[in-house]
């Protein structure tokens, strides 16, 4: 079959239809693909409603200038009283500085979703490139790789994060920086045996039979079929991430700047809401992280079956 | 041997049919089989991958998958397996027949001790023995296998694919049973341990009186050590015959075919002239109405596609079913 | 290319022991041996996948280097087919994708000047899928054991090699196939011309397709010889044995042998196959009087010379005076 003399990769189609691309039916299959693995996933009842409910909070963050004003957010300009209850004009109250405790909820959730989303995308960058180099390399700095997981992974996150943010300092990027630091280990780990297993596939040997060097080893065949582990991987690190960032905020490390769900938690513990009984400022914030982090792992659950079948249920 | 030394028929299969029920509609694996096995004979069943001959091999202790739709019966020494109530079902199982699977190699849990695998057939069918008794009975079990008695202290890990597929054995024979199925016994192994392991098998059969129904591709193994031979293609028998005939002589073409894939040493015929044929083994979702061999068959004519052959007897030992080879179509009714 | 004396140390598993061979374009060659005969191991040497410990392997009487460089222009010369098709192609990978793989690492595209797909098509056509356009966006799940041979095969010709090495080609399929694929390798080498180099451990597929044959046992060629020659007036009693037990011949009795192959760590002294020996277990050895060297000496590594040589001492000294050079 004759090609166009443009595009070296037509190929002809066996009935008499459009003559597409290769590349244009590679990618048409690769969204069947997907297609298949959202048909999947919709059969999955706990993913599906922890993607419900993260969605639902998702939109909280994004549209939050929409849904309460920021100006409620100055202490200089609170509205309210110190620690009203509930009530018609504050649907959860106040805090210790008369905000509106559903104003620090909803932008709060902006902080929250941002630095677990960025902290993980630090952690898995760095547990990807680790993983795969300590994985597939032979010698001593693949050694030395895999002894600093180790090491990172027996030491305790707390006091390794209490000293890290002690040091850099407290702002965002630092918060997010310190939860990237102390998690990677984990990601590395995993993607680590993954790829020594890979690596003595037989479809690696035949690319080294062609002749393939390391890198084409790593990229065209490594590299994809771990993305799909850490894919699965990421949305539960996001969970691990929030958490994080909910614990640290508490213990007062967080950006003083900025109200997160933790912070708000702090702020209750340190006005004493326990024994003023102002339950709308301590419980919110414990229930919104609780949700988020559910829904995270369910999503992350329903994804790690979806991607190794073995892990499926005989339904 | 022939049927006249043999002695009482231990299997019976009749019009044993099953089905597989799966997402994607009804999978025939196994339509209409007749095979009898009886004490002392050796009978070999051939066929490729996709011909239902494991299937047939699970059915004989009922251990197909429970959505599996099975008709006909499946008669061990006279009782219907597939119809006996569960305590009896147990009690006949390992003890009036056993299997000895495919793939030895990952059918022994690597925790366990050999020895206690092998013994864990006794203990759950004769739970009055006493453990020193035991002990003695499978190392008695592993030498007639060939294998030393100190081995039943070993893991399974250490030992080869002929080993392994030796203690398989052993375990088939644990609760001393009539009939023994040997599914793929020498797949994967040695030309040397495979005539170790054949040559273990046909003792067995001498010595103890068993009967055997050995399942292979291998052609030229089952003609080696078998009584009969039946011949499996798309879940029917095409071809039965003593398998020195069959192997040597074969009438149908498919039977044909895989003889020739198995070439004697010292023919000059095959010398540059590798023999097979076109095409894959049937699909069980796409059978039409026809012979199922058809579009893979050298001698194929119009006729064929009419109706599905029966199996034919030719002779007292010999059935075929094929209208090339047993004359013009019978009137018969199509299975 | 021939390889000179290579042993391999690991942890002291002598899994090639000392191996002289020679292949030539435009003939068959069978490695046969059982597992643990090391021909595996000797054929990922000649792919440049194994280093040898000792020894070197030439090409075109120049040794092999390997540095990425020197292995990859090898690889233009000598390719290979992987036992277990399926697990030798890439899962998420087309098989066009897959055959384009090695055209794309040696840039033959710009080298033949032909657009890729043509490439692709070509190598499928010539390992027998006709019309290739067709296979070219199937996945290795959607073929057949025999078209993902087939595949397998094509990638490797994509790259127009002198020498393909071909591990254990058909031991996967099933019965009925295997001659199609066996049929495919001898018009390779008549068509293409290739030499073409076959692991197995079935004679009968020697006696199909292979020129010349080499037995391996532990590590070591023990008998080589044209097909003819070694099958049909075998000299080694190993080769002899092995012939005896195929289920197809019916002229030789038996000989089955106890026991099975030694670990490569412990490799019998003397010649390595004299605990197995039929020929020094019922006293032929010793009735020639050589049951001594059989157990104490060593057996010269045999040359890669052409005729029909044997490395056993019952051989060399019952003998009949022709003049065949000494193992």
């Amino acid at each position: 079959m004759s090609a166009p003399a443009s595009s070296p990769e037509t190929a002809g189609s066996d009935a008499a239809g459009p003559v597409l691309t290769a590349r244009q039916i590679v990618h048409r299959r690769r969204l069947d693909g997907l297609g298949r693995g959202w048909r999947e996933f919709r059969g999955n009842t706990p993913g599906v409603l922890g993607l419900v409910v993260l969605s639902v909070f998702a939109l909280i963050a994004v549209f939050a200038p929409l849904l309460a004003d920021p100006e409620g957010l100055k202490v200089t300009q609170a509205p309210g009283g110190v620690l009203e209850a509930p009530s018609s004009q504050f649907w959860l109250g106040t805090d210790e500085n008369g905000r509106s405790v559903v104003t620090l909820l909803i932008f709060g959730s902006r902080i929250s979703l941002f630095v677990g989303l960025l902290a993980t995308t630090i952690s898995i960058v760095i547990g990807t490139l680790v993983g795969l180099t300590s994985g597939f390399f032979e010698g001593w700095p693949a050694r030395v790789l895999f002894r600093m997981t180790e090491w990172f992974l027996v030491v305790p996150f707390l006091p390794l994060a209490l000293v890290l943010a002690t040091v850099l300092g407290r702002s965002l990027w630092n918060i997010s920086l310190v939860i990237g630091i102390t998690s990677w280990s984990g990601t590395a780990l995993l993607i680590r045996s993954q790829t020594l297993s890979i690596k003595e596939r037989p479809y690696l040997e035949r690319a080294r039979a062609l002749g393939a060097g390391r890198w084409h080893q790593m990229t065209r065949h490594v590299l994809p079929n771990v993305m799909p582990m850490v894919f699965a991987n990421t949305t539960l690190m996001v969970a691990v991430a929030i958490l994080a960032e909910t614990t640290l905020s508490f213990l007062g490390l967080g950006d003083p700047t900025r109200v997160s769900w933790g912070s708000m938690l702090d702020g209750a513990f340190s006005v004493g809401a326990m024994t003023t009984r102002s339950w709308w400022y301590i419980i919110p914030p414990g229930v919104c992280v609780v949700f988020v982090v559910l829904s995270f792992t369910l999503i992350g659950q329903a994804l790690e079956e979806i991607v190794n079948p073995r892990l499926r249920t005989r339904r | 041997m022939n049927a006249a030394d043999a002695g009482p028929v231990l299997l019976e299969v009749r019009d044993l049919s099953l089905a597989y029920l799966t997402s994607e509609g009804r999978l025939p694996a196994v339509r209409g089989i007749d095979l009898t096995v009886a004490a002392g004979e050796i009978v070999g069943l051939a066929g490729e991958s996709g011909c239902g001959k494991s299937t047939l091999a699970s059915t004989v202790l009922r251990l197909q998958p429970k959505d599996a739709e099975v008709s006909g019966e499946m008669l061990l020494s006279g009782a219907d397996v597939l119809t006996m109530r569960w305590g009896d079902l147990r009690a006949v199982r390992w003890a009036e027949a056993s299997i000895v699977f495919q793939g030895a190699l990952h059918s022994l849990n690597p925790v366990h001790r050999v020895g206690r695998q092998i013994a864990e057939p006794i203990r759950v069918h004769e739970e009055s023995v006493a453990d020193d008794e035991i002990e003695t009975r499978v190392g008695d079990l592993l030498e007639s296998v060939g294998l030393p008695r100190a081995r039943a202290r070993a893991y399974p890990h250490p030992l080869s694919g002929g080993q392994k597929q030796r203690v398989m054995i052993a375990m088939a024979l644990a609760c001393r049973p009539r009939l023994i199925v040997a599914d793929e016994p020498t797949t994967a192994l040695d030309v040397m341990v495979q005539a170790q392991v054949l040559h273990v098998l046909s003792g067995l059969v001498h010595d103890l009186g068993v009967g055997m129904l050995v399942i292979s591709h291998d052609l030229s193994v089952l003609a080696d050590v078998c009584d009969r031979v039946a011949v499996m293609y798309a879940g029917r028998i095409v071809e039965v015959g003593p398998a020195d005939q069959v192997f040597s002589d074969a009438l149908h073409p498919y039977t044909a075919a895989l003889s020739g894939a198995f070439p004697r040493i010292g023919d000059p015929a095959a010398r540059y002239a590798p023999s097979g044929l076109a095409g894959d083994p049937p699909d069980p979702r796409t059978l039409s109405g026809g012979c199922s061999f058809a579009p893979r068959c050298p001698r194929g004519v119009e006729e064929c596609a009419a109706a599905e052959p029966t199996l034919v007897p030719l002779s007292p030992t010999r059935s075929v079913a094929c209208i090339r080879v047993a004359g013009r179509a019978t009137d018969e009714p199509d299975r | 290319m021939s390889v000179r004396f290579t042993t391999r140390a690991g942890s002291a598993a002598r899994a090639l022991d000392g191996v002289n061979l020679q292949v030539r374009p435009g003939e068959i060659l069978a490695l046969v041996g059982e597992s643990g005969s090391g021909k595996t191991t000797l054929a990922r040497t000649l792919m440049g996948l194994q280093r040898p410990s000792d020894g070197d392997v030439l090409v075109g009487g120049e040794p092999l280097g390997y540095s990425t460089s020197a292995l990859r222009g090898f690889r233009r010369h000598v390719q290979m087919v992987l036992q277990d098709a399926s697990g030798a192609l890439s899962p998420r990978q087309t098989v066009y994708e897959s055959v384009a793989e090695g055209i794309r690492l040696h840039h033959l595209v710009k080298e033949t000047r032909t657009p890729e797909a043509e490439l692709v098509a070509q190598a499928l056509s010539d390992a027998g899928l006709r019309p290739p356009q067709g296979l070219f966006l199937r996945y290795p799940h959607e073929l057949s054991g025999g078209q993902r041979q087939r595949v397998l095969i094509a990638g490797a010709l994509a790259l127009r090699p002198r020498i393909l090495l071909a591990d254990e080609p058909v031991s996967s399929l099933d019965a009925s196939i295997r001659g199609e694929i066996l049929a495919l390798i001898l018009r390779l080498r008549d068509t293409l011309g290739l030499g073409v180099v076959v692991v197995t451990h079935d004679l009968g597929l020697a006696w199909n397709i292979a020129d010349r044959i080499a037995v391996m046992y532990l590590g070591r060629i023990v008998e080589t010889g044209t097909t003819e020659e070694v099958l049909e007036q075998a000299r080694h009693p190993y080769t002899q044995a092995l012939l005896s037990v195929v289920p197809e011949i019916e002229r030789l009795t038996p000989v089955v042998l106890r026991g099975e192959i030694p670990d490569p760590t412990a490799i019998p002294s003397g010649c390595r196959f004299h605990p197995r020996c039929p020929a020094v277990a019922d006293g032929r050895a010793a009735a020639a009087g050589v049951d001594q060297d059989c157990r104490r000496t060593s057996l010269r590594v045999l040359g890669p010379a052409h005729e029909h040589r044997v490395a056993c001492h019952l051989d060399a000294a019952t003998d009949d005076g022709a003049d065949r050079p000494p193992c």
